[in-house]
C-alpha cells in the first residue's frame, strides 16, 4: 500500500533522468535507474515491505546493508530477496511477503494431512 | 582440482573479501606486491559503506558528503587502475579454514583456492534494542546515511536523530547542508561521561583533525537551533503498524516528539560473520562492549594464513582500516615470498606511525560514547531477536530454564536463527544473559556461526 | 582447577545427551540417587543438534524390538516427561525412484514379514501421491510406517533433563570427565571441577565413549563422524511426513513453523581435540540436487543455516549397549551410528532395568559390548549378574 513517501530526492541533487519501470504488488512504478530496490521502493510511498512470519507485524527496512534482513521481498518469484542490496532493472515484479499468512501450518492443517495418510493405510 | 559441483576451483595467491576502505587499499597493495589479487564484494561498485557509492555518485551528492566522503574515491581510482581483478555482485557464503573462498555470483557459485585470505568485511551498527524499535519508519542512521550516499534521498519530513556517537551527528551535518529540516536531536549522552572521556582527551588532542571534525559538526548543529536534548533515557517508538512519536526523559521529565521517521544509532561494532565461522579466537572488548577477534601485528587471526583488516577487527574508523589494509598486505606478502621480514618491517614503519595518529581519538570516543546498559540490555518486552521475535523477557526465561548461553538460546527458542542469523541480537543475546546469569560477557560468549554466511537457494547449491 | 571435591552418588551418568538423561530418569523414578557429568551443555551434539527423526523404518533387524517399544514411549512422552519434546506422529516415507529401487522395498518388507514385524508398509505411486502431493511424479512407491515422526531434538534433550532433575538427578553442565577409574567398589570421576564417585558407572559419552571405554581396557571399533544438516527458511506447508530414498541419501522434513530440514548421513568433518563438527556447505549440493529433483518447486527456497554435531559410528553399525566386559559395575549405551534419538526413551529404560538387575521384556544381547572381542573370555561376568545398587525399597 503506497502512502507519502519517507523519503524524497535531495534538492541539490542532479540525477540522470534515466528511469525504470518496475511493479510492487502489480502496482506500476517508475523510479531513477540505478539505485537498490529497497530505496525505490521507500521513495514511492512504500513504508511496510513485509509482514513477519512470526505474528504478522509490519516490518520495513532498518540496515540497508545486508545486515538486518528487514527489507525481504519477492523478487521476480524468488523470495527472501535482500532488496538493499539488489539495483532496480527494467520490468521487475516486486511483491511483499505476508508472513505467517502464507506460511505457517496451522495445527489442524497438519492433523488434517495425518488422518489423510492414515486413510491411505486402510 | 574440481568442486563438488563439477565446477573448477581456481587458484589464486590472495582473495580479499569486501571492498570497503581496509579491502580495496589492502588489494591494491597486495597486487603492488606483485600478488594475484581478487577482489570479492557484494555491492554493485567499490566503497564498502563509509565509501558507499562513491565511483556513482554525482558531483553535487559528493560535495554535499563533504570532504572525507569524496577521499574514498582515491582508494577507488587507486583500485581501477590496478591490476586487482575486482569481481562485484560477489555474495560470499563460505570461507574455510583452508583458505577456499566460495561465493554467488550472477547466479552461479564459484570457488577459489587461495594462499591467504583477507577479510575486510567491516562494521556494522550496533542494535539499538528499544521499545518500537522493529517499527516501519524506525532506522538507523547509518541506514539513512546509505539512501543519501546511493540514492541521494533524504526525509521528507523533519525527522528525529536519537542515540549518539560521531555518526549521528555527521548525518545531522550532512542533512543540513541538504536543507532536510531536523526535529530533533536526542542524545544519550550524558554530563558525566564527558567526565569519564576526560582523560583520554590529552591522547585526542594529538588527533586534532577529527576532534576539530567533531567540534565542527557539534557547533553547525547547535548553530542550526536544532533542538538538541542531552541525556535522553527510556527512549521508546510509539506506534501500531508504523513510527508516530519518539518518547524519552530527561532526568525525569517524560517528552514526546511526534515523527514518521526517527534514526537510531548507538556506534558501531565489527561484523563478525566470517571470523568467528573460521572458528577464530575472539576477545570481549571492554572498551567498545563488543566481540573482536584475536589478531597479530600483521592483522592473521588465530587460524594461519587468515586475516582481518579494518573495523572487522576492532572499530578504528575509514582512514585506520585502510592503514591496516596496507599492513596486512604487507603481512601477507612476506607470508607468501614476495619480501622478506626486513623488507616488510622498513615498508610497514610509516604506516603504522600515521595508524597511531589515527587511532588516538578512539579512547576518548570510546569513553564519551559508550552506548547506555539500558539500550543495550532491555526491558523484558522488548524484542531482541527481530526475526524470530524472541523479547528480552523470553531470554529470561531461558536463562531460568538452564539456558547457558546464545547457543542454547537458539534451542530455547529460536533466537538468532531467522534471516539474519544473529547479526542483529547477538551482542544483545549475549549481555542479557550475561546480566541475567550474574556473569561476565566474556564468559558468555557468542553464537556459533555457520555457513552460508550470505543466503543460497538450494538451487544454486544444486548448481542448477 | 578449582580444589579437589569428592561428591558421591548411586550412579555417576559421563554424558547428558538423550541416552544419559533418559538412562538417568529411569534411574531416578526407582529411587537412585544419580548425577550426570556433561561435557559441554546437555544435548550440544548427536542428541541435541540431530534432524529429530524419530524412526523405526529402515531398522537393522536387531534393533527393531527396541525400536518399537521405545516409539510406545514417544507416543506417552508428553505423560512422561511432563512436556512432548515437540513429538509430532507425522508417519516416515522412504521414497522408491526407480522399479528396481521398488523391488528393494518390497524385499524388505517381506523380509521384515518373515521375521513378524508388520510397521513397514509397502505402498505404491498412487498412495504416496496421496500423502505428498507435491513430490515429483517420478517417484513409484516407498515403504510407510505410519506411527513414526519426528520430535525437536534439544527440547526433548531439555525435557528430559527437567524430568531428571526433578526426580532428583543432578545435572552438571561444562563438567568433562577426564579420567575414570575403579577404586575397590567405587568409581572416580576426575573433572576440573573435582572428583566425582559413585558404585556404578554409566557411559554416554556418544563419540567420546570410546576413549573412556579404553581407560579401563575395552576396546571398541568405533569412530567419531561430523554429521551435517541445513535447514531451509520458512515455506508454505507441502510436505507433511519425513521423507527418506532408497537410492540416495536423504533425509527431509518441514516443521510446523515452515522450515525444511535436510539431512541423510552427511558427512563432514571433525575436529575432535576442540568437540567440534566443522561445515562445508559445498559438499551438501548433492543433497540439494536430491531435494531439488523430489521438490522441483524448492529451487528458490533459501538455505538458511547448515550445521553439525559429532556422533561415534561402530564397525558393525550397531549400538553398544549393557554392562561392561572389563568391569564390574560399568554400562554402556553409545555408538549409535546417527540413528540413536529415537533409541533414546526406549535404551534408557532398558538400560536402568538392566543396572537394576531387573527382568526387563527386551534382550540387549545384540548391543553386547564383548562382541566386538575376537578372544572372547566365556567366563566373563554376564550382565545380570551386576547388581550394585541399594535400591530403596519403596519406588517413587
Amino acid at each position: 500500500m503506497r502512502t507519502d513517501p519517507l523519503f524524497q530526492t535531495v534538492t541539490s541533487e542532479v540525477r540522470s533522468t534515466r528511469t525504470v519501470s518496475l511493479s510492487f504488488n502489480d502496482q506500476a512504478l517508475e523510479v531513477p535507474a540505478g539505485i537498490s530496490v529497497a530505496a525505490a521502493l521507500l521513495m514511492s510511498g512504500i513504508n511496510r515491505f513485509r509482514a513477519t512470519p512470526v505474528s504478522e507485524s509490519p516490518r520495513a527496512p532498518y540496515c540497508m546493508m545486508g545486515v538486518c534482513f528487514e527489507c525481504l521481498v519477492d523478487i521476480d518469484g524468488v523470495p527472501n530477496r535482500q532488496s538493499c542490496l539488489i539495483e532496480v532493472a527494467e520490468g521487475m515484479r516486486i511483491r511483499s511477503q505476508e508472513g505467517a499468512r502464507d506460511l505457517i501450518i496451522q495445527a489442524d492443517n497438519v492433523q488434517t494431512a495425518i488422518e489423510q495418510t492414515v486413510e491411505v493405510q486402510s | 582440482m574440481n568442486d563438488h559441483f563439477g565446477g573448477v576451483v581456481e587458484a589464486v595467491d590472495v582473495v580479499v573479501v569486501g571492498a570497503g576502505a581496509a579491502g580495496m587499499a589492502g588489494a591494491v597493495a597486495l597486487a603492488g606486491l606483485g600478488l594475484q589479487v581478487v577482489l570479492l564484494d557484494e555491492q554493485g561498485s567499490p566503497g564498502g559503506q563509509i565509501y558507499r557509492g562513491i565511483t556513482l555518485a554525482p558531483l553535487s551528492r559528493r560535495d554535499l558528503l563533504g570532504a572525507e566522503y569524496a577521499h574514498g574515491n582515491v582508494l577507488a581510482q587507486a583500485l581501477a587502475s590496478s591490476s586487482v581483478r575486482y569481481e562485484k555482485g560477489a555474495a560470499v557464503w563460505q570461507v574455510t579454514r583452508d583458505h577456499q573462498v566460495s561465493y554467488l555470483r550472477d547466479g552461479r557459485l564459484r570457488t577459489l583456492q587461495a594462499k591467504a585470505v583477507l577479510l575486510a568485511t567491516g562494521a556494522m551498527e550496533r542494535p539499538f534494542p528499544i521499545p518500537g524499535w522493529t517499527l516501519p519508519g524506525v532506522m538507523s542512521a547509518g541506514a539513512a546515511q546509505i539512501l543519501l550516499k546511493s540514492a541521494g534521498l533524504a526525509p521528507t519530513e523533519p525527522v528525529v536523530l536519537a542515540g549518539c556517537g560521531p555518526l549521528l551527528y555527521l548525518l545531522g551535518w550532512q542533512y543540513l547542508r541538504a536543507g532536510v529540516p531536523i526535529k530533533a536531536l536526542v542524545d544519550t549522552t550524558r554530563p558525566e561521561d564527558y567526565w569519564r572521556a576526560r582523560r583520554h582527551l590529552f591522547a585526542a588532542l594529538r588527533a586534532w583533525p577529527y576532534l576539530r571534525k567533531g567540534l565542527e559538526l557539534m557547533r553547525s548543529l547547535r548553530s542550526a537551533r536544532i533542538p538538541h536534548h542531552t541525556g535522553a533515557e527510556q527512549l521508546a517508538i510509539e506506534g501500531e503498524e508504523a513510527a508516530t512519536a519518539l518518547t524519552f526523559t530527561v532526568a525525569g521529565k517524560a517528552h514526546r516528539i511526534a515523527a514518521r521517521c526517527v534514526l537510531l544509532h548507538q556506534g558501531v561494532v565489527p561484523n563478525i560473520q566470517f571470523s568467528q565461522s573460521l572458528r577464530a579466537r575472539h576477545v570481549w572488548d571492554v572498551d567498545q562492549l563488543c566481540f573482536s577477534p584475536v589478531v597479530d601485528p600483521w592483522s592473521e587471526l588465530d587460524v594461519p594464513g587468515m586475516f582481518v583488516a579494518g573495523d572487522g577487527a576492532g572499530i578504528g574508523g575509514a582512514q585506520a582500516a585502510a592503514l591496516q589494509g596496507e599492513l596486512a598486505a604487507l603481512g601477507i606478502a612476506q607470508r607468501l615470498g614476495r619480501v622478506n621480514a626486513g623488507q616488510r618491517d622498513e615498508r610497514a614503519g610509516p604506516l603504522r606511525e600515521q595508524l597511531a595518529l589515527n587511532l588516538r581519538i578512539r579512547p576518548f570516543l570510546d569513553a564519551l560514547y559508550q552506548p547506555k546498559e539500558a539500550n543495550r540490555i532491555p526491558a523484558d518486552e522488548v524484542i531482541v531477536c527481530r526475526c524470530e521475535e524472541v523479547t528480552a523477557g523470553d531470554l529470561r526465561t531461558f536463562v531460568a530454564l538452564g539456558c547457558a548461553g546464545p547457543n542454547q538460546a537458539k534451542s530455547f527458542g529460536r533466537c538468532g536463527m531467522g534471516p539474519c542469523q544473529g547479526r542483529m541480537c547477538g551482542l544483545t543475546v549475549t549481555e542479557v544473559i550475561a546480566k541475567a546469569r550474574g556473569v561476565s560477557a566474556a564468559e558468555v560468549g557468542y553464537y556459533r556461526i555457520r555457513p552460508p554466511i550470505k543466503p543460497i537457494t538450494l538451487g544454486e547449491l544444486a548448481g542448477e | 582447577m578449582s580444589e579437589v571435591r569428592a561428591r558421591h552418588s548411586d550412579v555417576l551418568v559421563i554424558g547428558g545427551g538423550i541416552h544419559g538423561l533418559s538412562t538417568a530418569l529411569h534411574l531416578a523414578r526407582r529411587g537412585v540417587e544419580v548425577t550426570v557429568l556433561e561435557a559441554d551443555y546437555c544435548g550440544r551434539h548427536a542428541s541435541g543438534v540431530n534432524a529429530g527423526g524419530v524412526r523405526t523404518l529402515g531398522r537393522h533387524d536387531a534393533e527393531i524390538p527396541l525400536a518399537l517399544s521405545s516409539r510406545e514411549l514417544w507416543h506417552d512422552l508428553a505423560q512422561m516427561l511432563g512436556d512432548d519434546g515437540g513429538f509430532v506422529p507425522s508417519g516416515q516415507l522412504k521414497l522408491a525412484e526407480s522399479a528396481a529401487e521398488l523391488d528393494e522395498c518390497r524385499q524388505r518388507v517381506n523380509h521384515l514379514q518373515r521375521l513378524g514385524f508388520t510397521h513397514e508398509v509397502l505402498i505404491d505411486a498412487q498412495q504416496v501421491f496421496e500423502i505428498i502431493p507435491t513430490v515429483a511424479r517420478h517417484v513409484v512407491g516407498g515403504i510407510w510406517v505410519k506411527d513414526d515422526g519426528y520430535a525437536i531434538p534439544y527440547k526433548t534433550v531439555t525435557s528430559f533433563r527437567l524430568a531428571a532433575e526433578k526426580n532428583g538427578v543432578k545435572v552438571h553442565e561444562t563438567t568433562p570427565a577426564q579420567r575414570i577409574e575403579q577404586r575397590g567398589s567405587e568409581w572416580q570421576v576426575t573433572t576440573p571441577a573435582g572428583v566425582f564417585s559413585a558404585g556404578h558407572l554409566v557411559i554416554t559419552a556418544g563419540a567420546w565413549a570410546r576413549e573412556l571405554a579404553e581407560q579401563v581396557g575395552e576396546s571398541v571399533p568405533a569412530h567419531p563422524e561430523g554429521l551435517m544438516l541445513m535447514v531451509t527458511h520458512r515455506v508454505a506447508p507441502f510436505c507433511a511426513p519425513v521423507l527418506g530414498a532408497t537410492g540416495r541419501s536423504l533425509s527431509f522434513k518441514q516443521f510446523a513453523n515452515g522450515t525444511v530440514v535436510i539431512g541423510g548421513k552427511l558427512i563432514g568433518s571433525v575436529d575432535f581435540p576442540a568437540r567440534h563438527g566443522e561445515v562445508d556447505l559445498a559438499r551438501l549440493g548433492i543433497s540439494a540436487r536430491t531435494v531439488t529433483d523430489l521438490f522441483p518447486h524448492l529451487k528458490h527456497l533459501g538455505v538458511n543455516r547448515v550445521w553439525a554435531g559429532v556422533e561415534a559410528f561402530t564397525a558393525d553399525d550397531l549400538p553398544v549397549i549393557g554392562a561392561s566386559r572389563k568391569a564390574s559395575h560399568l554400562s554402556y549405551s553409545f555408538g549409535f551410528c546417527g540413528s540413536g534419538f529415537q533409541m533414546g526413551p526406549g535404551t534408557g529404560k532398558r538400560l536402568a532395568q538392566q543396572i537394576l538387575g531387573e527382568h526387563s521384556d527386551i534382550s540387549l544381547e545384540a548391543f553386547d559390548i564383548g562382541r566386538f572381542d575376537t578372544a572372547r573370555c566365556d567366563e566373563a561376568p554376564s550382565p545380570g549378574s551386576h547388581i550394585p545398587i541399594n535400591v530403596p525399597s519403596v519406588a517413587r
